[in-house]
């Protein structure tokens, strides 16, 4: 079974209070950017791969806060050794929601490893992840509760439909959204 | 075959307390996090930064992620530096965009390898192309060839970064400033 993935992604950022959200390059920028832009967004616009290293910085420098990397298939595999990184560092605050639809879709939708049967549950589990795993939106309120509470790592595993939905393209504009996105801490404190 | 006596290089007295100054101007410029893939030259450094509650040390598994790490502290209002040797900057190529295209300071210390005297002739190539590479990915580059020189070009490369102009600045540290002939990596 797959979940549809603007629906999940819409699940657990409803009432997402502080929560800071890191978004893969590609389709997981345009699943967060459809739920509304917002000042706590950081979309990553280039460096497949890098996205779980900058949560990872993030959340190490504000351990006050909640963090989400809201990213694909396509960026975790590139990333699978920054998930041994952040295991060492066992940062409470830090959840990985990997939307895993087994092929890079922003390109064209061919195949990834997951598709072969590669496991990033399981590997994110042997990096010393809690690893929960959704193919459903039955548990999204729990799901969206361990976002804000659970402690992490988390890495939650999201089985979502191939399908290549209409793009949400928020700002490119890289110094932009970094000002504004350090401003909407500020103001938080 | 030729054997080799393994050396205690942690502390080489090759190093002569230079790490230790580095180390001191990071702090001065309030250096919060410090991503690092280990290395011979790096040893001391790497060994004070652990030790130090003020900085969180990170080992990567590889020097890709070091420019993600450097932005995310960036957006956490931490400062932050990284450490590798002169073939982890090949591996950083793609990732360093995200500093330039996000305007993020960034303060790059590398040991050279490949250069001089280097046992492993293998790490001529990469080490022969690295300020190259860096150069063509947007660096501002300092080069250190003596301990004298240590201090003030850590601190002047420190203060391009993090005065306003939010550069990426990269610190050669030559391989005549480590001793790597039978020593290690």
């Amino acid at each position: 079974m797959t979940v549809d993935r603007r629906k999940l992604v819409a699940e657990l950022l409803e009432k997402r209070g502080g929560l800071l959200v890191i978004t893969g390059i590609g389709s997981a920028t345009y699943d967060v950017a459809a739920c509304g832009d917002d000042a706590r967004n950081f979309y990553i616009w280039s460096g497949l791969g890098c996205t779980p290293s900058v949560g990872l910085g993030l959340a190490l420098a504000r351990p006050d806060r909640r963090v989400a990397v809201i990213t694909g298939d396509g960026d975790v595999l590139m990333a699978l050794g920054s998930l041994a990184t952040i295991g060492i560092k066992q940062p409470k605050n830090l959840s990985i929601v990997c939307l895993d639809n087994g092929h890079y879709s922003a390109t064209g939708m061919q195949p990834s490893a997951t598709s072969a049967g590669i496991d990033l549950a399981a590997a994110a589990a042997a990096c010393r992840f809690r690893v929960e795993s959704v193919d459903d939106l039955s548990h999204a309120a729990e799901l969206r509760m361990l976002l804000h509470s659970g402690e992490g790592p988390l890495f939650i595993h999201a089985r979502v439909d191939a399908d290549d939905q209409k793009r949400i393209i928020p700002s490119r504009d890289g110094p932009a959204i970094k000002q504004r996105f350090m401003q909407a801490l500020w103001r938080r404190g | 075959m030729a054997e080799w006596q393994v050396e205690q290089h942690t502390h080489s007295a090759s190093q002569a307390g230079w790490p230790d100054r580095i180390h001191a101007v990071l702090k001065r410029h309030s250096i919060k996090q410090v991503g690092y893939v280990p290395d011979t030259g790096h040893a001391r450094l790497i060994d004070l930064c652990i030790k130090d509650k003020s900085i969180t040390d990170i080992v990567l598994s590889s020097e890709a992620e070091g420019p993600g790490l450097v932005l995310g502290a960036a957006l956490g209002g931490e400062r932050a530096a990284l450490l590798m040797q002169s073939s982890g900057v090949g591996n950083c190529v793609n990732t360093f965009s995200i500093l330039r295209n996000c305007a993020v300071p960034c303060v790059l210390l590398v040991t050279m390898r490949g250069e001089h005297a280097d046992f492993n002739s293998w790490q001529v190539p990469m080490g022969t192309i690295t300020e190259s590479v860096l150069n063509l990915c947007g660096f501002q580059i300092y080069r250190i060839d003596g301990e004298a020189e240590v201090e003030p070009t850590v601190e002047a490369a420190c203060r391009m970064a993090f005065t306003g102009g939010n550069f990426q600045v990269a610190i050669l540290l030559s391989q005549r400033m480590v001793d790597r002939n039978k020593k290690g990596h």
